[in-house]
């Protein structure tokens, strides 16, 4: 088991040096200026100009400033960003809580509603409690994420008044950051109120980030069940006289999650890409508004920065599925 | 009383085309200890007629029989947890793919663990002992390094060793075997077949094979079942039958047989196959292949003679040997041993 880990984890160093180039290159491929974007309007002089690309760096050729970029990626620097100027590290680290606890909430809403509708659907195959399930996720699926949450936040935050339209928890509360998730720091403050709060905060934009990866997991799950319910193995679990829900849950629904974590751990991929709609939509203060305004501004340390941790976070997560999966199926450990 | 006792089983499908008949009229009665064969080509329905017993069909199938008792209990009377508690405990059964038949997630030990903690129960220490020693009994190497074995690290013959174990291993009264030999290498299919009426003989449980193999037949049974197109068309202890078949499906099986073949040069076959849902002939369903067939077996349906012990399903049952069909009068005129094949 440790020699699969070592290997699964030598596998990541090409992919990693792959991410930083595409990372770098992508940004400067783009029409526009920093610089240019900086002085706005009004313009600025030729002799202004090449100072000032001679103190961000940019007069060197290319292959200096990638080489650069990856020193300082090994010494863990990503440089400063030229808007704030504060070290893009900083910058990251300090928004990618508030986005790890919506996609974390977004994919605990996908699995948790997702698994067990595909179970049913799987196991009353033909029914009208499949249909419904299948229906309703693939017009979940079908769902622009844009559309999709402004019609929850006209409903259920104009119209009902249910929950809050933007922004991770009220005015009212100041919880000091711990971990940096709102709903954790509030339980380690001891506030009750801030908790309800940043919940209420939290609930309409996890459903919106979380329901296209609900509706695939829910899909794949159904379909990797049925295939499993039709094997051998699952007719000798049921000669052994075991009961409906053992053979359904243990022997049947161990095979199918072979298949499901693979699809969870992509859905992973896809979440951080979705949150950066969604936090836009419901102004969430976390790395997919920064990376939106960061490419606006052409500001290269932290686009670049943002795109290789971004990177970094899935391929670790690739990874634990892949680990999981070893644990999962025995027959890719050995 | 017998251990299992079936009268006039049959096993519908629903198919998009209507009801199809599978399995119809099959009898089965298996006294304690006995070794049974139910013998027939691919589509006979001799796995669908067990796998009814053990309830084990999908739900597409509609099981019905006039009498279906295991030990004196009514199988269709019984709720799904009574009948839980006979099926893997009191009558078990193993399959004809052992290699896909185990579920690939799970190790030997844990499969075998949860059969006898499911239908015996005992400690966990008791039920690892039991794991061991029953692994040994069914003559795997080395239990127990092979009891924390994943199936895919076994071979075929291995894991129909881990199947039997784990059939017996909650001392069943019955064990059907599904063509247990058939997915396995010669070599390792005598040595299956001599492994599970060890097993019969040590315990005194009564087993059900199933095959296409007279020749396995011969050398295991005491008495036959053989079914066509889910027909059981004849029963009756294995001596009578090889020396005397009443029905000439029977008679056919077993002139196909290499060893009594004898001098011929060629292997008589039966010509044509079984029909399916939708090539049923009317009449005898053996009318299309059967070397005796009148006008009569193509259009009426035989039924078995009342009085008849083998319950032959013919209109023209074999009397030692010879039919007593016009058609075989006039045809075997200068032929007169029914084994041989008329060859131009």
């Amino acid at each position: 088991m440790f020699k699969f880990f070592l290997i699964k984890l030598a596998q990541l160093v090409p992919t990693f040096i792959g991410v930083t180039i595409v990372a770098f290159a992508f940004i400067r491929l783009l029409p526009g200026d920093p610089i240019l974007l900086m002085a706005g309007e009004r313009g600025i002089s030729a002799e202004r100009y090449a100072e000032l690309k001679a103190q961000m760096g940019f007069d060197r050729s290319l292959v200096t400033q990638y080489f650069d970029f990856l020193k300082g990626l090994l010494h863990g620097d990503l440089g400063n960003s030229l808007v704030t100027h504060s070290p893009v590290m900083d910058e990251f680290m300090s928004r990618f809580p508030a986005t790890l606890e919506l996609s974390l909430f977004a994919l605990a809403f996908a699995v948790i509603i997702g698994l067990p509708a595909g179970v049913l659907a799987a196991v009353k195959r033909g029914k009208t409690l499949d249909h419904t399930v299948m229906g309703v996720s693939l017009t979940g699926y079908s769902m622009p994420i844009f559309w999709w949450g402004l019609l929850l936040i006209m409903l259920f935050s104009s119209t009902l008044g249910w929950t809050p339209v933007s922004g991770r928890i009220s005015f009212l509360y100041f919880i000091d950051s711990v971990t940096g998730f709102m709903t954790i720091d509030s339980l380690i403050a001891g506030d009750w109120g801030a908790f309800l709060s940043a919940l209420h905060h939290l609930v309409l934009p996890a459903i919106v980030l979380g329901t296209i990866p609900l509706a695939v997991i829910a899909r794949q799950t159904r379909s990797s069940m049925l295939e499993v319910l039709g094997e051998d193995y699952v007719r000798t679990a049921r000669a052994k006289g075991l009961s409906n829900f053992r053979v359904i849950m243990v022997h049947t629904l161990r095979n199918a999650l072979i298949s499901v974590v693979t699809v969870i751990g992509l859905q992973v991929g896809l979440l951080l890409a979705g949150a950066i709609l969604t936090e836009t939509i419901f102004s969430w203060p976390g790395i997919g508004k920064w990376m939106i305004d960061a490419i606006s501004r052409r500001d290269y340390p932290s686009v670049q920065g943002g795109l290789v941790l971004i990177a970094f976070i899935v391929m670790i997560v690739n990874l634990l599925v892949d680990i999981a999966y070893g644990v999962i199926n025995p027959r890719i450990r050995h | 009383m017998a251990l299992l006792d079936i009268e006039g089983l049959s096993v519908r499908f629903q198919t998009s085309s209507g009801l199809f008949a599978a399995v119809e009229g099959v009898n089965i009665n298996v006294d304690r200890g006995e070794v049974w064969s139910i013998v027939g080509e691919s589509g006979s329905g001799k796995s669908v007629s067990m796998l009814a017993t053990m309830g084990l069909l999908p739900w597409t199938a509609q099981v019905t029989a006039d009498k279906m008792a295991f030990d004196g209990q009514d199988l269709q009377q019984l709720s799904s947890r009574q009948r839980r508690r006979i099926v893997g405990g009191e009558m078990s059964m193993i399959f004809q793919e052992p290699m896909s038949s185990l579920n690939p997630c799970f190790t030997v030990g844990t499969q075998i663990d949860e059969m006898i903690k499911q239908h015996l129960g005992g400690s966990r220490k008791e039920r690892h002992e039991r794991a061991l020693d029953l692994l040994a009994q069914v003559g795997i190497p080395d239990p127990a390094r092979r009891i924390k074995a994943y199936p895919h690290q076994l071979s075929g013959g291995m894991s129909q060793r881990v199947m039997i174990a784990m059939a017996i291993s909650c001392n069943p009264r019955l064990l059907i075997a599904d063509e247990p030999t058939t997915a396995l290498d010669v070599t390792i299919q005598a040595q299956i077949l001599e492994l599970l009426l060890r097993l019969q003989e040590d315990t005194g449980m009564a087993l059900i094979l199933i095959t296409h193999d007279m020749g396995v037949v011969a050398e295991t049974a005491k008495h036959v079942v053989v079914q066509y197109a889910g027909r059981q068309v004849e029963k009756q202890d294995v001596k009578s039958l090889f020396a005397n078949p009443r029905h000439p499906y029977t008679e056919a099986l077993l002139s196909a047989l290499p060893e009594r073949a004898g001098d011929q040069d060629r292997l008589p076959t039966i010509p044509g196959v079984v029909p399916g849902q939708h090539d049923r002939p009317t009449g005898c369903l053996f009318n299309p292949r059967c070397r005796y067939a009148t006008e009569h077996c193509r259009e009426v349906e035989p039924v078995a003679a009342p009085d008849d012990p083998a319950r032959t399903l013919c209109h023209y049952p074999l009397e030692d040997g010879i039919s007593p069909s016009p058609a075989a009068a006039a045809r075997d005129n200068p032929q007169s041993s029914p084994h041989r094949e008329v060859r131009p």
